[in-house]
C-alpha cells in the first residue's frame, strides 16, 4: 500500500508519495458510500489515531508498553468531565484533553522511562491500573462503573452540529487524524525521528554519542500521550459518553494487536491494522456471535507466525515479487 | 602541557577482587598510545571507567585537565571523549550514512529538530559523506549497514566516532574480528586520522600496535606493569614474562 517502510533517515525523501493519499481518498469515499457505517467509521478513525500514537513510541522509539490506554482514557475522561462541568465546546475539549494527557504522559514518562524492557512494561501496566481504579472509585467526578454521559456537545465552531448518524463526527475525527498524521510524519522524517530510530536500534551507541536518550524518550512519550488523549477526547465527543472501558487493559492489548496486525514502525500499519481488526470484529460478531474472538485470535496467530511486519509486510513482499517478475 | 586524558590513582574493586589498582595514566595531546596486556589484565574495566560506564572505587579521571570522574557519559562526550567498540555497536537497519549522521547531528546540536526533514540538514549529510569519503566508504554510503562485510563495518565504527570530532579517541580493538591480511586497511585509516586527536588504542594484534603506537602502556593484573616506547616494551623481560608465561615460581 505504501512502498518501503517510512524510516527516520537522512536519506529519505520526505515528500508525500501518491500512494499516501489513498487512505484519505478511501475515507472520503466511505463517507459518501456507506452512510450507515459512519459510527463504526468514526470509531475506526479514532483507533487509527490511537494506534498512530502507539506506533510513534513503540515502532520508532522502541518503547514497549501495555498501558497506552491510560492516556487515551485520561483524555476521554477529561473531555467528558469538561463537557459536564465547564464547557461543551468540542474544540476546547479536544485541546484540553490533549494537553492534559500530554502532561500525564510527561509526568509518568519522567518516572518510568528510566527503566527498560520488562520493568518498563510492568510500570506501564501499573499506571493504567491506577488510572482505572481512580476512575472507578471517584464516582462523584467520573460516574464510576456507570460511566459519564448525559451531556450534549455544542456544534463545532458553533456551526456543525453532531448528528445521530455521526456524519459530522466522522469528518471531525478525520480532520484530527489528518493533522496528527501530518505531525507524526514530520516528526519521523526529522533528525529527532532519526535519533529515535537510533535509540531503538542501539541505545548503548546513542549514549556513547552523547545523545540525551532519556530526554528524547520523555519528549516522544509526551507527544504520543497527547495524541492518545486527543483520540480519547474524540471518542467522548462522538459518543457523548465515557465508560471505564477506555482505561482498561483490554483496550491497551487490543491496540497493540491492531498495530502488530497492520505492521509496526511504518506509519500506515496504524491505518491498516485497526481497519482490518475492527471490520473483522464487526462482521465476525454478526456471523458468529459466540466465537468471534476465535477469528481474531486465528488472524493474529497467522500474522505473527507467517508475516513478521504485519499486513503491510506481506504487501511489501508481494510488491517486491511483482516488480522482480516484471524485470 | 595538560594531558588530553589523565587518571590519578584509579582503583576498582568488585568485593575482594581488585581489577584496577592505582592506575596513573597520561595520554598526551595528539598521542598515539597503545594499551596492551594479557587477557584479564583489566583493559576493558579501565576503558569502561574512562567512558563513564563503570564508576571507579577511588581515584580521579581528568579530560583536558577537567575532572570528569563523576560525570555521565554524555558530559564526557561533550568534553571531547569518543570511542569505538570492540564488538561492532552499530545501527544495523539504518544506512551507512545514517549511522554517521546520527553522530554528526548530535554534535551539531540539531538532533532535537522535529519539523524540518533530516535530509534538509545539508551540513550534517555533507559532513557525514565527506567522512565516509576519507575512509573509502563513499560508494557504500547508501547501503544498509547490515549489507556491508565485517571489515567495512569496523571502519564505520571509526567513522561514527570521528563524526563526534573527539579530542580523545579510545579505539577498543579496532582490528578485532578482521583477518590479519586485511588489518593493514585499518592501519591505513588509523595512520590518516587527524594529528590533533589523542588516540588510545587497545589492541591484541601486536603487529598493529607496534606499527601504530609511539608509546605503549602494559597492564597486568589491574596495575600498570610498565610504560615506554615500542622498542623498550618489546625488549622488557617482565613484559615477556606476563605474555609468554616464563615466570617460574
Amino acid at each position: 500500500m505504501t512502498g518501503p517502510a517510512h524510516t527516520g533517515s537522512y536519506l529519505s525523501d520526505p515528500r508525500v508519495r501518491p500512494m499516501e493519499w489513498l487512505p484519505w481518498v478511501l475515507a472520503l469515499v466511505c463517507y459518501f458510500a456507506a452512510p450507515t457505517y459512519l459510527p463504526l467509521g468514526s470509531y475506526i478513525l479514532i483507533m487509527i489515531l490511537f494506534a498512530l500514537s502507539l506506533d510513534l513510541i513503540l515502532g520508532y522509539a522502541g518503547i514497549i508498553t501495555l498501558g497506552h490506554a491510560a492516556y487515551f482514557g485520561f483524555g476521554a475522561y477529561v473531555a467528558a468531565i469538561l463537557a459536564v462541568r465547564v464547557t461543551a465546546d468540542p474544540l476546547i475539549g479536544i485541546a484540553v484533553a490533549g494537553i492534559s494527557a500530554g502532561l500525564l504522559g510527561w509526568l509518568t514518562g519522567l518516572v518510568i522511562l528510566r527503566m527498560r524492557g520488562l520493568t518498563l512494561l510492568m510500570l506501564t501496566l501499573a499506571i493504567t491500573s491506577i488510572c482505572y481504579e481512580i476512575a472507578n472509585k471517584a464516582t462523584a467526578l467520573t460516574g464510576g462503573a456507570d460511566g459519564l454521559g448525559g451531556f450534549n456537545m455544542k456544534p463545532i465552531l458553533g456551526l456543525f452540529k453532531f448528528d445521530l448518524f455521526n456524519k459530522t463526527g466522522y469528518l471531525y475525527c478525520l480532520l484530527f487524524l489528518f493533522v496528527a498524521w501530518w505531525l507524526v510524519r514530520r516528526i519521523i522524517y526529522s533528525p529527532f525521528g532519526a535519533s529515535l530510530t537510533g535509540i531503538r536500534e542501539n541505545v548503548a551507541r546513542m549514549h556513547a554519542l552523547g545523545s540525551p536518550v532519556y530526554q528524547r524518550l520523555v519528549a516522544v512519550y509526551t507527544i504520543s500521550a497527547a495524541l492518545a488523549g486527543v483520540a480519547g477526547g474524540l471518542l467522548t465527543h462522538t459518543t457523548e459518553f465515557v465508560g471505564l472501558k477506555v482505561l482498561s487493559f483490554d483496550l491497551s492489548g487490543d491496540l497493540l494487536v491492531m498495530l502488530i496486525l497492520g505492521g509496526v514502525g511504518r506509519i500506515y500499519g496504524a491505518f491498516v491494522g485497526p481497519v482490518v481488526y475492527l471490520l473483522a470484529q464487526d462482521s465476525l460478531a454478526k456471523q458468529f456471535p459466540e466465537y468471534w474472538y476465535f477469528g481474531i485470535g486465528l488472524m493474529l496467530v497467522l500474522v505473527v507466525m507467517f508475516a513478521r511486519g504485519g499486513i503491510l509486510g506481506i504487501v511489501d513482499r508481494l510488491l517486491l515479487r511483482i516488480r522482480r517478475g516484471n524485470t | 602541557m595538560t594531558p588530553a586524558l589523565e587518571t590519578r590513582n584509579l582503583c576498582k574493586h568488585f568485593g575482594a577482587l581488585t581489577v584496577a589498582e592505582q592506575i596513573n595514566f597520561k595520554l598526551d595531546a595528539g598521542a598515539r598510545h597503545a594499551l596492551i596486556g594479557p587477557n584479564g589484565a583489566g583493559k576493558t574495566t579501565f576503558v569502561n571507567m574512562l567512558m563513564g560506564g563503570l564508576a571507579p572505587s577511588s581515584g580521579a579521571i581528568l579530560l583536558g585537565g577537567v575532572e570528569v570522574t563523576r560525570q555521565s557519559q554524555r558530559q564526557r562526550v561533550k568534553h571531547g571523549l569518543g570511542r569505538t567498540f570492540q564488538i561492532n555497536s552499530l545501527f544495523r537497519s539504518l544506512t551507512v550514512v545514517d549511522n554517521v549522521s546520527l553522530a554528526v547531528a548530535e554534535r551539531h546540536g540539531v538532533a532535537w529538530g522535529m519539523f524540518r526533514p533530516a535530509g534538509r540538514y545539508r551540513s550534517v549529510v555533507d559532513e557525514s559523506m565527506q567522512l565516509l569519503d576519507t575512509l573509502g566508504l563513499l560508494e557504500d554510503a547508501k547501503l544498509s549497514l547490515a549489507a556491508l562485510p565485517y571489515g567495512k563495518q569496523r571502519l564505520v565504527e571509526i567513522a561514527i566516532a570521528l563524526g563526534m570530532r573527539p579530542k580523545v579517541l579510545l579505539l577498543d580493538e579496532p582490528a578485532a574480528g578482521i583477518p590479519s591480511l586485511e588489518s593493514h586497511r585499518i592501519l591505513e585509516v588509523l595512520d590518516a586520522l587527524p594529528k590533533e586527536i589523542a588516540i588510545l588504542i587497545i589492541e591484541h594484534d601486536m603487529d598493529l600496535v607496534f606499527r601504530f603506537a609511539r608509546k605503549i602502556t602494559v597492564l597486568a593484573q589491574g596495575a600498570v606493569l610498565m610504560e615506554g616506547s615500542p622498542a623498550e616494551v618489546s625488549s622488557d623481560a617482565r613484559v615477556r614474562q606476563v605474555y609468554l608465561g616464563e615466570r617460574r615460581e
